[in-house]
């Protein structure tokens, strides 16, 4: 094969590639981590200090700068599991599974806090923490399959094949995410309808609106930065144990001895 | 500027719950990477790293 035939990777293939996510990303962490204090100290003055009281709800509306910020991520997340679940599936991408991988305890920790503050706020406008409903049930099952998805990644010992099997998992389970988005217009619920997208665009005034998407915001940067920082992780990780391995069976008498940690895959030695 | 109202403790508990777990998050995600790179440096320090690492030395 002549060198002109050879197929470059574009530029999008070497910047994922887990050598090269590791030597850029780690320029990502320090500013991801003061815009993310940043946008918090900001959303918190919001919240607390300088945004009004709902007409109805009165100071409660402020369980919702906590509430549909963890809201939003609990689907966001998912649907950046579901991305990579493709990658993993139909590109074979390299950082695919180990995005998923770093996800899931994300999300599962923002859907969990969702719930919970939903429950709080619920307990004073509605009169109870939990109900039946469209929409917290179909929250709950999104708990549910993301603590499943942790649950099958501790299962396997090789990482790749359990790669291909969550996506698979993952991508079946992304048949709720429309469920939780629709629930309140497909079913009768105590819950509100969207408020903020909406077609028509966001139904409140600006002055909780503010506050409200700069905490949307920091939370978001929040889950960019451990994002990146559970995914270089992951690489590592995977790098540790493919060493490992490999002095385990090529050199006994190197004094490093026990068992291989669980890992291997992408970041091994080349 | 928040009152002193009526459900104020449902929104301090809703501030707390997500404020600790939050924290506990980042508290997990920050030991499990340094856990992660501890155990490199203990492979590297026993001679046990990539052969591109080696070359680079």
């Amino acid at each position: 094969m002549s060198v002109d035939t050879v197929k470059q990777p574009n530029w999008f293939s070497r910047l994922a590639h887990p050598g090269q996510f590791l030597a850029w990303s780690r320029y990502l962490i320090w500013p991801l981590a003061i815009a993310t204090f940043v946008s918090f100290a900001i959303g918190l003055w919001f919240a607390f200090l300088n945004s009004p009281e709902d007409y109805q709800m009165g100071d409660m509306v402020r369980v919702m700068y906590v509430h549909v910020p963890n809201a939003w991520l609990s689907q966001l997340v998912y649907g950046v599991m579901a991305v990579s679940a493709l990658g993993t599936l139909v590109w074979r991408h390299p950082l695919a599974d180990v995005a998923n991988k770093a996800a899931a305890p994300l999300g599962a920790v923002f859907t969990a806090l969702a719930l919970y503050t939903g429950a709080l706020w619920g307990r004073p406008t509605w009169g109870t923490f939990w109900e039946w409903d469209g929409r917290m049930t179909s929250t709950l099952v999104l708990l549910l399959i993301y603590l499943g998805i942790i649950a099958l990644w501790r299962a396997f010992d090789d990482q790749l094949k359990a790669g291909r099997i969550i996506a698979i998992v993952t991508l079946v389970g992304a048949l709720n995410i429309p469920v939780i988005k629709f629930s309140v217009d497909w079913w009768n619920t105590l819950h509100q309808p969207a408020s903020v997208f909406t077609a028509s665009g966001p139904k409140m005034p600006g002055s909780i609106l503010t506050p409200l998407l700069v905490m949307m915001l920091a939370f978001t940067l929040l889950f960019a930065l451990l994002q990146v920082v559970r995914m270089r992780t992951e690489i590592l990780r995977r790098r540790a144990a493919t060493l490992s391995r490999q002095a385990a069976l090529s050199a006994p008498s190197t004094g490093f001895a026990g068992p291989p940690p669980r890992g291997g895959g992408i970041g091994a030695a080349k | 500027m928040i009152g002193d109202g009526a459900h104020i403790e449902f929104i301090a508990w809703a501030y707390i719950g997500v404020a600790v777990l939050t924290v506990a998050l980042v508290a997990y995600v920050v030991w499990d990477s340094l856990r992660v790179d501890a155990r490199l440096k203990a492979l590297d320090k026993a001679g046990i790293r990539r052969r591109s690492d080696e070359s680079k030395r």
